[in-house]
C-alpha cells in the first residue's frame, strides 16, 4: 500500500484527468453526438419503413381481397345476366310460339267456318238442283208413261193395286 | 474488421521479438562466465520488467548496453517548485547528472525528481531511499505523451467516423469496425444496466471511457514499454470520475437505499447505513484496483516470460517459452478489451445504482 502511494504521481493524474476530460467534452461534440444520432435517425427510419412496408402488405392484401370480392360478384351478376337473358328468350319464344298456336287455331276456324258455310252452301245448291232434275225426271217419266193409253191404263192399275194393298 | 484483427495479430508477433530487441543483448560465449556474472544478468533482467512498467520521463525505444547508449527522445520536465521550472529530460542525461533550474537542483533518481543541491546529494536513508523533497512533478511523462497521441488518436478517428454518416446513412470505413462495438456499448452495456429511460445522458462518458482504457490497453501492447492503464495514477483519474459522476446524478432512491435502506427493520436500517455508505467508496476503488492490477500483472507477466528467453541456454526450452510468450500476448489482446469492456460495465452498473426508480417488489 505504500509503494502504491508513492508510486502514486500527481502530475500523471493532473495530465490524465486534463487530457481525458478535454477529449471526453471533444468526442462528445464532434463525435458521440453526431454518430448516437445518426444511428439513432437510421434505426427509426428502418423501423418506420419496415412499418409501412407492414402497412402497405395490410393494404395490398385487403385491396386483393376487395378485388377478389369484386371480382366474385361480377361473375355473379354476369351468371344472374346470362340466366336472366336465357329465361327472358326461352319466354319469348314460348309466347310466340303460343300466339302464333292460338292465331294459327283461329286461322284453322275461320277456314273451317267458310268451308261449313261453303259446305251448306254447296249442298243446298246441290238439293235445289237435285229437286229440279228430280222434277224434271218425273215430267219425263211421267211423260212417258202417260204416252199411250195402255200405259196409263197399266199405271193406273198399279196404282190401284197399290192402293189395295194399303 | 478483418483487416484490423489481421494487423492486431502481427503486432502480437512483433511485440515480443521487438521486446527482445529491447531487452539486454545476449552474448554469445557468456555461458562460461562466473555466476556473479548470471546474477548480474538477472538483476538486469529484473530492472528491465520493472522499467517496462514505469513512467518515466523520456521515451525510451532501445538500449544498447554494450556500448552504453539509449536511443529515444526527451520529452519535457515541468516541475512546480515555487515558481515554474520547464526543461527537456535530456539533461538528466538518464539520471547521470543534476539539473540546475532557476537556482534549484534536480536530480533523477529511479523515475522521480528530486529537489537536491549542486553535487546531487539525496540523502539516503538506511533503506537506500531518498529523504529529500520531491518537487511536484506535472511533466509530460512518457504516459501523459502516450495518453495524448491517442486520445488525438481517438479524437480523429471517432470525428471521422462521425463524418462519415452525414454522408451516407450505412457506416463506411472506420464506422464500419466501430459501428458494431458503439452499439454493443448502448444496447449491451448501457441499455441493461441504467435502463432504456436514463441512459442516454451516460453515452458519452461510456464511449468515452471504454475506448479510451481500449486503445491504451492495445498500445501498451506494443514494443515500446508503455503501460499507462497499468499505472494507479490513470486509472485513479477513470474511477475517480466514475464516482464523482455516480453520485452527482444519484437520485433521492439511491441515498435512501444508503442511509436507511427500505423493507428492513429499523436496527438492520442503521447497521446497514456504514456498510453502504462504505459501498459508495469501494465500488470506485475497487474499479481502479481491478485495472490497474490486471494491466501491470499482464505487463509483468510478459517481461518476465521475455526475460526468461535469456536464462535458458537450451534452444527448446527458448522455442518453448518463445510460444508460451507468444500464447500470453494473444491472452492479453483479449485482456485489453476485456478490461475496458469489465470497467465500462461496472461503471455502467454504478450509473445504474444512482438512477435506479423506486420499485415495491424491489425487496
Amino acid at each position: 500500500m505504500e509503494k502504491l502511494l508513492s508510486e502514486f504521481s500527481v502530475g500523471l493524474f493532473f495530465w490524465q484527468s486534463v487530457i481525458f476530460l478535454a477529449l471526453l467534452f471533444l468526442l462528445r461534440k464532434y463525435a458521440w453526438k453526431p454518430i448516437l444520432n445518426a444511428v439513432n435517425e437510421r434505426e427509426q427510419k428502418i423501423a418506420d419503413s419496415l412499418e409501412l412496408a407492414e402497412k402497405t402488405k395490410a393494404e395490398m392484401q385487403a385491396l386483393q381481397s376487395q378485388n377478389e370480392n369484386l371480382l366474385k360478384e361480377a361473375r355473379a351478376e354476369r351468371d344472374a345476366i346470362i340466366k336472366d337473358a336465357k329465361e327472358t328468350a326461352s319466354k319469348m319464344v314460348e309466347d310466340s310460339k303460343t300466339a302464333a298456336k292460338v292465331e294459327a287455331e283461329k286461322v284453322v276456324a275461320a277456314a273451317r267456318q267458310t268451308i261449313e258455310a261453303e259446305k251448306a252452301a254447296a249442298i243446298s245448291e246441290l238439293k235445289t238442283q237435285v229437286a229440279a232434275f228430280s222434277l224434271e225426271i218425273a215430267e219425263k217419266v211421267v211423260r212417258g208413261e202417260l204416252a199411250s193409253d195402255d200405259k196409263q191404263k197399266a199405271l193406273a192399275d198399279k196404282l190401284a193395286g197399290d192402293i189395295n194393298l194399303n | 474488421m478483418r483487416k484490423l484483427l489481421g494487423i492486431l495479430f502481427v503486432l502480437s508477433f512483433l511485440s515480443p521479438k521487438l521486446i527482445l530487441a529491447n531487452a539486454t543483448p545476449e552474448h554469445a560465449g557468456e555461458n562460461t562466465e562466473k555466476l556473479s556474472a548470471e546474477e548480474q544478468k538477472r538483476a538486469d533482467m529484473s530492472e528491465y520488467v520493472k522499467h517496462h512498467t514505469q513512467d518515466v520521463h523520456d521515451f525510451h525505444i532501445f538500449s544498447d548496453n554494450s556500448a552504453g547508449k539509449h536511443y529515444g527522445f526527451p520529452l519535457p520536465v515541468i516541475l512546480w517548485d515555487n515558481g515554474l521550472h520547464v526543461f527537456m529530460s535530456s539533461k538528466f542525461e538518464h539520471g547521470h547528472k543534476v539539473v540546475e533550474s532557476k537556482g534549484n537542483f534536480y536530480k533523477l533518481e529511479h523515475g522521480k525528481i528530486y529537489k537536491t543541491d549542486a553535487a546531487g546529494d539525496l540523502k539516503l536513508n538506511e533503506h537506500g531511499h531518498p529523504t529529500v523533497k520531491a518537487p511536484l512533478d506535472l511533466s509530460i511523462t512518457k504516459n501523459v505523451f502516450v495518453t495524448l497521441i491517442m486520445a488525438f488518436v481517438l479524437f480523429f478517428v471517432f470525428k471521422g467516423m462521425a463524418s462519415s454518416y452525414s454522408t451516407s446513412m450505412s457506416p463506411k470505413g472506420a464506422a464500419k469496425f466501430f459501428e458494431p462495438l458503439v452499439l454493443f456499448i448502448r444496447d449491451d452495456i448501457a441499455i441493461p444496466n441504467i435502463g432504456h429511460k436514463h441512459h442516454k445522458k451516460y453515452m458519452v462518458y461510456l464511449l468515452t471511457v471504454f475506448f479510451f482504457i481500449w486503445s491504451l490497453n492495445l498500445v501498451g501492447m506494443t514494443p515500446f514499454g508503455v503501460n499507462v492503464t497499468g499505472n494507479i495514477a490513470v486509472t485513479f483519474t477513470l474511477a475517480i470520475l466514475t464516482f464523482i459522476i455516480t453520485q452527482t446524478t444519484a437520485n433521492g432512491n439511491y441515498w435512501k437505499h444508503i442511509f436507511w435502506m427500505p423493507g428492513v427493520p429499523v436496527p438492520m436500517k442503521i447497521i446497514l447505513a456504514p456498510i453502504e455508505l462504505l459501498g459508495v467508496f469501494i465500488k470506485p476503488f475497487a474499479l481502479m484496483i481491478r485495472l490497474y492490477a490486471n494491466m501491470l500483472a499482464g505487463h509483468i507477466v510478459l517481461g518476465s516470460l521475455i526475460s526468461l528467453l535469456f536464462v535458458f541456454q537450451n534452444w527448446g526450452a527458448k522455442g518453448a517459452f518463445l510460444g508460451l510468450t507468444l500464447f500470453l500476448n494473444i491472452i492479453e489482446l483479449l485482456v485489453a478489451f476485456l478490461q475496458a469492456y469489465i470497467f465500462t460495465m461496472l461503471t455502467a452498473l454504478y450509473f445504474g445504482f444512482a438512477v435506479e426508480e423506486h420499485h415495491d417488489d424491489h425487496h
